[in-house]
């Protein structure tokens, strides 16, 4: 672009003027522009007694959760896509022969490593029969990083610790094009 | 101009021993922000050397890229420069697309316009506030970073995730714009001028805050030139360049906007480039909010790039392949064997990223053209003379991001 180019907006330096060269009247300024902030709304929230208000539950990237179908099975068919796609490779998973005559296999152990999972959300959006989520609790803690590898019997409990919050996409027909509430 | 050879100092050992005190500043000081480390030489409390050391936060983000494919690595992309992390998401998208050779749909278009933005927004916002902030004004950077928390909140509604974004990717993005993120930013739109004229009653004309960044690590537009500055910082001395205009991408050219530039190139200069550049920002986000297109924010299910919508996994045969086949590591996007470079215009100068692509889904080379790389480098140039107080008030003009500089 040239110098002259109407698109350029040459940015002026502010004139300190006599005021300015004051000091006096420029910090009286000042003064009442914080004063007005100090009597103005309070805009911090004292966290642990009131809990940050999370817009939209159903997209929060928080702990994973598997999923259970209608009769309290886990639902992953243990198809591996999820620990494809994951770029932090935290998840195993053991696939076997399922017990039951309406699917081929099933997870025999499913572990997450949530200390090293980035919480980015690429599970859940490989994921084919909508078993793997990301729920809407954010505030995980352990004492041990044994107790941060997550089972398939703990990201079961989180599943029903959250759907009644937080439904399923495919029941709550939330897809990531439908557009979510 | 002719190669030379780069001269290697030993400044511990040098012989003017006897006048000349050596300073380690950093790697751990509360004004580097992130793992800096400088190496100055005062001769009283006057900078007369300055050697820049860096790799103190080198993470090997280019060699992750070998082995991550297109869209696992924007994963990466946010921890490079982690104050303004969907610049750099649609900045490596952009460049997997072009590699691609990919279109994508104008609302995708927009919203990426507008969440680019916004990151402009909060990365001046935390530059400008951090700026004060090592200058002895406290008040202006909570102000700053009350609004930034207002952006981290539109970003949650919009991707569900407040900082580490990953929010874009091939052919799309994760999730369409909601209602609620509309309005969201709209209210921002309406909302944030106010904590601008605050943001400016406190600093602009302060003279405490005047005397010490005006006249302080002047950057002549010949140097700005020569030792390929971008952004803010080359903007600031003068070089009339923005990618925005000059090379645009997404849909830039869409939109009324002006280019801010100032011929002075000091710290002063620096501050209120960002300042201006916040509120010419906020104009291209009031526009593109009010202008979003509507249709089909994500590629079609036949360019086999970004995965099908879950009703089409569950209801049509071609999803339910398109989604298997762009999982798997073998059979993932149709790379061509070529190389590309895009850069875009992010809050801190020229990013770029090269692609060297080789036909399987992961990047043979995923080079990055860090601004923070270059800016260091000019600041030994920009100390010299000045006094070791003046370092901080530079360096908090200059806005180095070690992750992203070291990557």
């Amino acid at each position: 672009m040239q110098a002259n180019d109407p698109d350029i907006l040459w940015v002026e330096e502010p004139k300190l003027g006599l005021a300015g060269k004051l000091y006096l009247p420029l910090i009286a300024q000042g003064l009442t522009t914080t004063t007005r902030h100090l009597f103005s709304k309070k805009i911090t929230v004292s966290y642990p007694d009131t809990e940050p208000e999370i817009a939209n539950p159903l997209i929060y990237r928080g702990v994973h959760r598997l999923n259970r179908d209608e009769q309290g099975r886990v639902k992953c068919v243990a198809c591996f896509l999820c620990a494809t796609a994951c770029p932090a490779h935290c998840i195993d998973i053991i696939g076997t022969e399922s017990p039951w005559p309406d699917r081929e296999k099933y997870p025999e152990s499913f572990t997450i490593d949530e200390l090293r999972c980035i919480y980015c959300g690429m599970c859940e959006e490989a994921c084919p029969v909508d078993a793997i989520e990301l729920t809407s609790l954010y505030n995980l803690t352990g004492r041990t990083r044994e107790e941060m590898v997550f089972d398939k019997e703990k990201l079961l409990s989180v599943h029903d610790q959250t759907i009644d919050k937080e439904p399923m996409r495919s029941q709550g027909g939330a897809t990531s094009q439908g557009g979510f509430p | 101009m002719p190669l030379v050879e780069t001269q290697t100092r030993d400044l511990a050992h040098d012989e003017e021993q006897e006048f000349v005190w050596t300073l380690n500043f950093g790697p751990q000081h509360p004004a580097t922000h992130t793992t800096l480390r400088l190496v100055l030489k005062l001769e009283g409390e006057r900078v007369i050397d300055a050697m820049p050391d860096i790799g103190y936060l080198h993470s090997g983000f280019e060699k992750i890229g070998e082995h991550l494919d297109y869209n696992q690595y924007v994963t990466v992309t946010d921890r490079m420069n982690y104050i303004s992390p969907m610049a750099n998401n649609v900045a490596w998208h952009c460049a997997v697309e072009k590699l691609l050779d990919l279109d994508v749909p104008p609302r995708c278009q927009y919203i990426r316009t507008i969440i680019c933005e916004l990151a402009r927004i909060s990365d001046h916002l935390l530059s400008t506030g951090a700026m004060g902030l090592d200058t002895g004004a406290f008040t202006f950077f909570l102000y700053a970073f009350n609004q930034r928390e207002k952006i981290y909140d539109i970003f949650e509604t919009l991707c569900g995730a407040r900082f580490t974004n990953s929010y874009t990717r091939v052919g799309g993005v994760m999730h369409d714009a909601t209602p609620l993120f509309v309005e969201k930013v709209r209210e921002f739109v309406r909302t944030f001028p106010r904590t601008v004229e605050d943001m400016e009653r406190l600093l602009n004309r302060n003279r405490i805050f005047v005397d010490r960044t005006k006249g302080v690590g002047v950057l002549s537009k010949v140097d700005a030139i020569g030792w390929s500055c971008s952004g803010p910082i080359a903007r600031a001395s003068g070089v009339t360049r923005d990618l925005r205009r000059d090379e645009p991408y997404l849909c830039y050219p869409d939109f009324d906007f002006k280019v801010c530039c100032m011929r002075e190139g000091d710290c002063f200069a620096r501050y209120l480039i960002r300042i201006a550049e916040i509120k010419e920002s906020l104009k291209i986000v009031a526009q593109a909010i009010e202008n979003l297109p509507e249709g089909p924010v994500n590629c079609e299910v036949g360019d086999r790039a970004h995965l099908p919508d879950k009703s089409q996994v569950y209801q049509t045969i071609e999803g339910c392949i398109t989604h298997f086949e762009l999982t798997m590591s073998n059979r993932g996007f149709e790379v061509p064997e070529e190389e590309c470079y895009h850069a875009t215009e992010a809050p801190n100068g020229e990013l770029g990223f090269y692609l060297a692509g080789d036909s399987s889904d992961v990047a043979y080379r995923a080079r990055c053209r860090p601004p923070s790389y270059i800016h260091f480098a000019v600041f030994p140039h920009l100390i010299k003379g000045h006094t070791l107080s003046d370092v901080v008030a530079v360096l908090g003009s200059l806005n180095i991001i070690a992750a992203e500089l070291d990557r």
